[in-house]
């Protein structure tokens, strides 16, 4: 069962959050289950076309996902999945 | 005066209030975060604010009790295939304008967006729908660009109080759009206009008016802020009127104020153009015109005069009774409680402001 990571900059907005396991089989269906623990962290992560947001990173096993619009890359059953935030901004 | 002024500001909502002769601040909120506006609905005081998260996107909250608790709704959003052009994804970049659909409709509001488009909550912000009679116009994917932003924005919802569902709305870069019917059918209304970035004769579209507002006490003067110019219109923007002069200060700029006693009175907030986009020759000014554009009155007194780079957002002039106030790039907030003759500072430390509203 893969494990589901957050930032802590996230904790701001869902202070509840904290490492999650989850079932699904793709990201997408990973983070349709998040979104079920945490109402509305989805919107926070995706945009409403189902892209990752451009400061957003996903690392699988510490490895970038490439696929950033159809968040089609693979994982394991004990994959890592880490939700952060791009450094960016000031 | 009302004695609530709201800031959306570079690193958070920011509300001051007017007690004992001075302006305090009350209300510290989403500190960090960007605050495109900062918005007060007047018909039932409660507070909105568009956040713009630079990681997690395009927010808003909405606050009952003046900020003291803050409520997040579901923004604005795209439906499914909608695109910018053919191929982009139109997603929400920024939440640019808010207005209030008027007090026959009570639980309407407005909301502006890049990449350009307009949405109408019929349930008081609760949900947002594009209007996508604005969307599906034959002008947007063509005849529609970037000003200010990278795509297209709505930054003006001028709601006529007559006929709430008469409404003008400015967009960076098309121009102004009007709409009698609650936008049902739209009507481009840029007669008159002129554009030194466009070919000419200009075409229909691709105009860039910073903000149009219209004035309270006759809502067919409405008044812009453009690009190229200040331009006024007395007929409810059947025909607009240059009343900018290239070479003088009151030219160009982004905001624009009219007075809520008097629809010939007017301020705008000078600016360098493009080449620099500082305060003109290092100095703060603000122009009033009393006669509806012919001339402009410069008003300095109390505001910097050297060593100045300041300039004025769109949505971050405004004027409330006598009072006038501004909020500038460098986070300066100044306050004139005679119609501009004399300016005080309320703060010189605040972050870069992007709107400034009078609330009750």
């Amino acid at each position: 069962m893969p494990t589901v990571k957050f930032t802590y900059a996230l904790k701001r907005f869902f202070p509840g959050l904290q490492q999650t396991p989850a079932r699904g089989t793709t990201l997408s269906a990973v983070l349709e289950e998040m979104e079920t623990a945490y109402p509305g962290l989805r919107s926070y992560v995706l945009d409403e076309q189902g892209q990752l947001r451009k400061h957003v990173n996903i690392f699988i096993d510490g490895t970038l996902i490439k696929d950033k619009t159809k968040l089609s890359d693979a994982f394991h059953d004990n994959s890592e999945i880490y939700i952060m935030q791009a450094l960016s901004g000031g | 005066m009302k004695s609530t002024i709201l800031l959306g500001t570079r690193k958070g909502f920011i509300a001051y209030e007017h007690k004992n002769g001075q302006w305090n601040t009350t209300n510290l909120s989403f500190e960090g975060v960007p605050v495109s506006i900062a918005y007060a609905d007047p018909r039932n005081g409660t507070w909105w604010a568009c956040l713009d998260h630079g990681h997690w996107g395009v927010k808003l909250h909405r606050s009952k009790d003046r900020g003291k608790t803050w409520e997040e709704v579901a923004a604005p959003a795209y439906p499914e295939g909608a695109e910018v052009k053919d191929g982009t994804p139109a997603t929400t970049r920024y939440i640019w304008s808010m207005a209030h659909g008027g007090t026959q409709h009570p639980s309407r509001i407005w909301a502006g967006t890049d990449p350009g488009g307009l949405f109408v909550s019929e349930d008081e912000g609760n949900s947002f729908q594009l209007v996508e009679s604005l969307w599906n116009h034959p002008t947007r994917k063509e005849g529609w660009f970037g000003g200010g932003r990278d795509l297209p924005g709505i930054h003006s919802i001028v709601v006529d109080p007559r006929n709430e569902d008469h409404i003008h709305i400015g967009i960076s870069c098309a121009g102004v759009f009007e709409t009698t019917d609650a936008g049902k059918t739209w009507s481009i209304r840029n007669n008159g206009l002129t554009a030194e970035f466009l070919p000419d004769p200009p075409p229909e579209t691709g105009h860039d008016p910073h903000i149009v507002v219209a004035a309270p006490t006759n809502p067919d003067y409405l008044w812009q802020q453009n690009h190229c110019g200040i331009f006024r219109t007395t007929n409810g923007a059947q025909e607009w009127v240059q009343i900018g002069k290239k070479g003088t200060t009151a030219y160009f700029g982004f905001a624009i104020a009219v007075a809520e006693d008097n629809p010939d009175q007017a301020w705008v907030a000078p600016a360098t153009a493009d080449e620099t986009r500082t305060a003109i020759k290092g100095a703060l000014v603000i122009c009033r015109t009393d006669d509806g554009g012919k001339t402009w009155k410069e008003q300095r007194n109390g505001l910097p005069q050297e060593n100045c780079f300041d300039i004025v957002y769109r949505h971050a002039l405004a004027t409330s009774g006598n009072a006038v106030a501004f909020g500038t790039t460098t986070g300066n907030l100044f306050i004139s409680n005679d119609k501009g003759d004399h300016w005080q500072v309320i703060n010189n430390y605040l972050p870069m402001i992007y709107s400034l509203q009078f609330a009750d």
